[in-house]
Parts: C-alpha cells; structure tokens; sequence
C-alpha cells in the first residue's frame, strides 16, 4: 500500500488503459465484460483516495516519469477534478453491472469484447482529461476518448448509428483541433504547456487583454463547447445518444460531456482568469445567452419529440445550459450550483438512459406511443425512470431543486430577476416533456406489444434504483455534493482577479 | 506598404491560415463523406504548421548543448506534432471506416441521399 500510494495519479489513467489493451486481446463478451467491472470498480476507489489526500493535504502534484514540471507532464489533483474524477469513475461503477446484458442483448457476439475494450479506452480519456496538469496532453486524451467514443456510437444496432458516429466524428474533429489552436497560441505566448505554470506567465507577461490571449481564450472556448455540446454546437448530440447502445448512452451521457465542462471550467477560472477577468469579457454574456437559449430551445424541440432517448438527448443539452448558466453568472451561489449539477444532471441522466435501456430490453420499442401502459409491467424500472425524471423537473426533494435553487440565488446575487424566472420557466417546459413520458407509461392500459414485458432482472435493476435514490438522497442531503461545490467554487474564484 | 512588407514577412502564417480555412470550408461545403474527412485532415494538417513554424528559429541550430552555439531551434512543437499526427491519422482511419460501413449499409457516401433514404424507413 505504500508503495502504491504516492502513485495514485498515474494509476488512474494506467489501470483502465491497460485493461483496454487485455480487454481487446479478448475472444469473449463474458471475459472482458468481467475485466471491465475489475477496473471499473478499482476505479473509485482510487478517486475516492486520492480526494481525500486532497482534502485533508492540498494539491497533488504527480510528475509524470519523474520529469519536474513544467518541462514534464505534471498530473495535478485538486478539489475540482478530484471531485471531477469520483463522479465520473462513480458513474462507471455503478452502472457497469448493467451492462452484461444490456450489451449482449444489442451487440453481436464478435463484436462485445470490443464493446468493452473501447468503454475502457473510453474511460481512460475522460479521467485522462480530467487528472492532467497539462494543456496538450489533455488534447491527446480528448482524442482518446473521442475516438473511442465514435466507435462505442457506431457500435449501435441501427444503421443510423453509423452516420450519427461520422456526424460526430467530424465535429468532434474540428472542436478538438480549435482547441489544440487555442493551446498553439497558448504555448507561443507563454512557451509552457503545463495549466498552472500558463497561469502564472501570462499573468506576468500579458496582463490585460491582449488580442492574441483573446483569440487563444476564443479557440479554447469555442473547441470545448463543440464537446460539451453548448447549444448551438449541440447537433451531433441527439442522434449519437439516440442510435448508440444503451448502455453506452448511459455512460457518455454522465460523464463525456461532464469532462468537457471541466475542461472548459479549468481554462476559464484556472487559466485565463488569473490575468483576465473573464467576467468582463462579452463571452460572459454569450455564454449566458446561449445558455438560455439551451434551456428554452432544447427543451421546447424535447416536448415535441417522439423517440424517447431523443427526447432525453435534448434534454441532456437544455440540462447542459443549467450547468453552462453556472458558469456564466461565476459568483460563488452561481458556480456551486453549476458544479453542483454536473453531479446531480450526470446521475439522474444515467438513471433515465438505463431505464429507457431496461425497457428496450423487455420490451424493444422506443418510440413514445409504443410505451403505452410500460409502468404497470415494469414497475420498478418506471419508478426509477419517475424519480429521475422529477429531478430533470427540479422538483424539491430531489437533487435537480438544489442546482436550480443555487443558480437562482447567483442569478438574484447578480441582480437578474428575468433569469431566475427563466429558470422556473424552463422548468415547466422539462415537466412537459418528463410528463409526457409518465402519462403514457403509467396511465395508459397497457398495449398487447408489452404483453410479457416484465421488470429486468437484479443486475440491471439495481443500478437503475442506485441512481434513482441517489437522485432523492442528494436531494435531502447536500454535504458531499453542494458543499463539495461550495469548496471548488470559493477556490476557483479566489483564483481569478 | 509597410504593412505588405509585413505580411511579407509572415507568409508562412498565411499559409497557414488559407489551409486552415480551405479545410473547415471543405468540411462544411461538401456533402460527399470522404471529401469531407479530406477537408478534416487539410485543416488538422493546417495546425501542424501552426505549430511547427514558431519552432525554427532562424540560425538556431539542433538543440545538442555545444559551446560553439547559442541558438537553439524548438525542439518541443517537433514532439506535440508528432503526436498529433498520430491522431490525424487516427481519425482519419476511423472516419474512413465509417464511411464504408456507411457505404455498406446505404450504397452511397452522400449525406443528402443518406437523408433521404432513412426518410423512407
């Protein structure tokens, strides 16, 4: 263990990758699905450990290789991604068991081993981008997991999976190069690549708003919000979450983008906000434009929507406007409940994605009309998808009314009384859409189609109602989530000028 | 004229640029899948100058410590390009085979006759 222990960083990102490395030497879905749980569940553990250290001794600094930084890459924890990598190494955990048969149900048998190898790839980028101290790496590992993350797409059972994987391929190409542009001009204003020694120079060097620091914050922002999906650059979103498998849904939807926003977030406050106030900075107000527009628009096109994971996949861009709004109003209520919600949005989102998942299995139809009646055969399953969707509506009781309630009061803390109504507005607009979904399932007579459908079996169940409770438990209490946030957004703030 | 000459001076970053943006209008413009991931790799490719051309220092040598030199060229956009590279072709790779499973499962790579025949479905 104390050999182990200083090494924590670097076996977060080694273990999964190199469980991607046996996963794919694998013949057998069975074999790699059980090498996938292994790391999955190694993974928390050693989040959980290393957010501790964090937080009971102050930043990790891991130098990659033995090389100081920043002519080294330097794996760098703090509160932020500390908090970044639990949940997303949570997430996997959690929701890995339910993808045995998930994934046998809707993948080919050749192709499963390799299902689980790129999930693992997959994972490997996301706690990559996550864990590094350093801008060019965390390119390299954005590459990965994207590239990953197309082939877990195209991996779907329709033909349409295909064209939405090369749909994203392209743009997920062109942000990830606008922001290695960013990081180009970056390195050729400060000659570093390592984030925290960037900070310090162009603090030192181009104090004010120089064009050039501009132009690099512009390529960072715009190439981020590609990933993200901020809501004019959300296109490739919803038919990637509609034609993907399932379970992989499920996944992205909780942390892919998550990630992406902590990236964004880490350049904004992080790096560029120790020597520009990015608050003065039109960008505030663009992002907080599109914002709302992500909130009203996506949440409008979600009501109208037949096929419920596209449904869900606008809901995942109007949820993302909640957590992008945070950012924007960047004043301590404001940004807890953005990071408040990347929690609160990647759990419930998990949990509505493998419901919709569980009744795929059973039952196979997805369009809306289809589910008629769904709650009387799968119970559980419906109860779970309720929770889930009640915390999307941010009913109180739930965790979905602590984000809003915290953005709200960043929204009164800037003296913009609209946007708390727009908050309480877009809201309803989500209890259309949720309530849509509910009214069909649970007050429909059942149509013959689901005759036999029945709630699915204990390893795809317990996941569900995990999240389904955490969903209500974080709703109650706050501590390890709200103050948590709390904690990152007094350290981010008191890092800018 | 004083600004020409300072353009001039700068052409690499011209070109740089013209690629950039011939690649992205390429990505945009065309509507058939392998034009477009051509497009994709024109402006990937672009950023490799970007990086590349700020690392040559004119008169610098190969960063090998010698007392008979004081300049050195960059060695380090060598090294981040390589790797980048490697995901340019990556992607490319991937995209490509996309594009024939795409072709396989649609019997064509133009994205409008795509459209169209999953509008039939």
């Amino acid at each position: 263990m104390k050999a182990v222990w200083p090494h924590l960083p670097a076996l977060q990102v080694v273990i999964p990758l190199i469980g991607a490395l046996l996963a794919g030497f694998m013949r057998r879905g069975t074999t790699a699905f059980a090498l996938a749980l292994v790391v999955s569940w190694l993974m928390p553990v050693i989040a959980v450990c290393m957010l501790w250290q964090v937080l009971s001794s102050g930043t990790i600094s891991y130098h990659l290789g033995g090389w100081e930084p920043p002519w080294g890459i330097e794996y760098r924890v703090d509160a932020l991604n500390g908090f970044v990598l639990v949940l997303v190494s949570v997430v996997g955990a959690v929701i890995m068991p339910f993808a045995r048969r998930s994934v046998a149900f809707e993948i080919a048998a050749p192709q499963r081993a390799w299902f689980y190898c790129m999930y693992l790839l997959c994972l490997t980028g996301l706690l990559g981008i996550a864990i590094t101290g350093d801008a060019f790496n965390a390119f390299v590992f954005l590459e990965i997991s994207s590239l990953s993350t197309y082939v877990l797409i195209a991996l779907g059972p329709d033909r349409r999976a295909l064209v939405a994987a090369f749909q994203y391929l392209i743009m997920g190409t062109i942000g990830a190069t606008f922001y290695v542009i960013g990081v180009g001009l970056l390195y050729l204003l400060t000659g570093t690549l390592n984030m925290a020694d960037m900070a310090v120079r162009l603090a030192e060097a181009w104090p004010g708003q120089s064009p050039a620091v501009i132009a690099a914050l512009t390529f960072v922002t715009v190439g981020v919000s590609l990933k993200l999906a901020l809501f004019p650059l959300h296109a490739w979103l919803p038919n990637a979450y509609a034609y993907a498998p399932s379970w992989a849904t499920a996944f992205l939807a909780a942390t892919a983008t998550k990630v992406a926003i902590y990236l964004l977030i880490r350049f904004l406050f992080s790096v560029f906000g120790a020597s520009i106030d990015v608050r003065a900075l039109p960008l505030s107000d663009i992002l907080m434009a599109l914002s709302v527009a992500a909130m009203f628009i996506a949440s409008t096109v979600a009501v109208f929507e037949r096929n419920v994971k596209r449904m869900l996949a606008y809901s995942s861009v109007a949820q993302i406007g909640y957590i992008t709004l945070g950012i924007a109003l960047a004043n301590q209520a404001g940004l807890t409940g953005g990071l408040v919600h990347i929690v609160n949005h990647a759990l419930m989102k998990a949990a509505l994605f493998l419901a919709v998942g569980a009744v795929f299995y059973r039952a196979c139809p997805m369009n809306l009309t289809d589910l008629a009646g769904i709650g009387r055969r799968m119970p559980l399953t419906m109860t779970a998808f309720t929770i889930a969707g009640f915390g999307l509506v941010g009913t109180p009781g739930t965790s979905g009314f602590i984000s809003k309630w915290y953005l709200a009061i960043g929204a009164i803390e800037r003296g913009w009384w609209p946007l708390v109504i727009a908050i309480m507005a877009s809201s309803l607009l989500a209890l259309l859409y949720v309530g849509r979904v509910l009214e069909v399932a649970w007050l429909r007579k059942p149509s013959p189609a689901i005759a036999d459908a029945s709630d699915p079996p204990l390893s795809m169940l317990l996941p569900l109602l995990v999240l389904a409770l955490a969903t209500i438990y974080f709703g109650i209490d706050t501590e390890w989530t709200a103050g948590m946030a709390s904690t990152v957004a007094k350290a981010l703030l008191g890092g800018v000028r | 004229m004083a600004t020409l000459i300072d353009l001039a001076q700068h052409y690499n970053y011209i070109v740089t640029i013209f690629l950039m943006m011939a690649g992205l209008y390429i990505v945009i413009a065309r509507g058939n899948m392998v034009k477009k991931l051509i497009g994709l790799s024109i402006f990937q490719t672009s950023v490799y100058l970007l990086y590349i051309e700020p690392g040559k220092i004119i008169g610098g040598t190969a960063p090998i410590i010698d007392p008979a030199f004081s300049v050195y060229s960059n060695p380090l956009p060598h090294v981040l390009i390589l790797t980048a590279i490697v995901v340019g072709v990556a992607t490319l790779a991937l995209g490509l085979a996309l594009v024939v499973r795409i072709n396989e499962a649609y019997g064509t790579v133009e994205e409008e006759e795509i459209v169209e025949k999953d509008r039939d479905v």
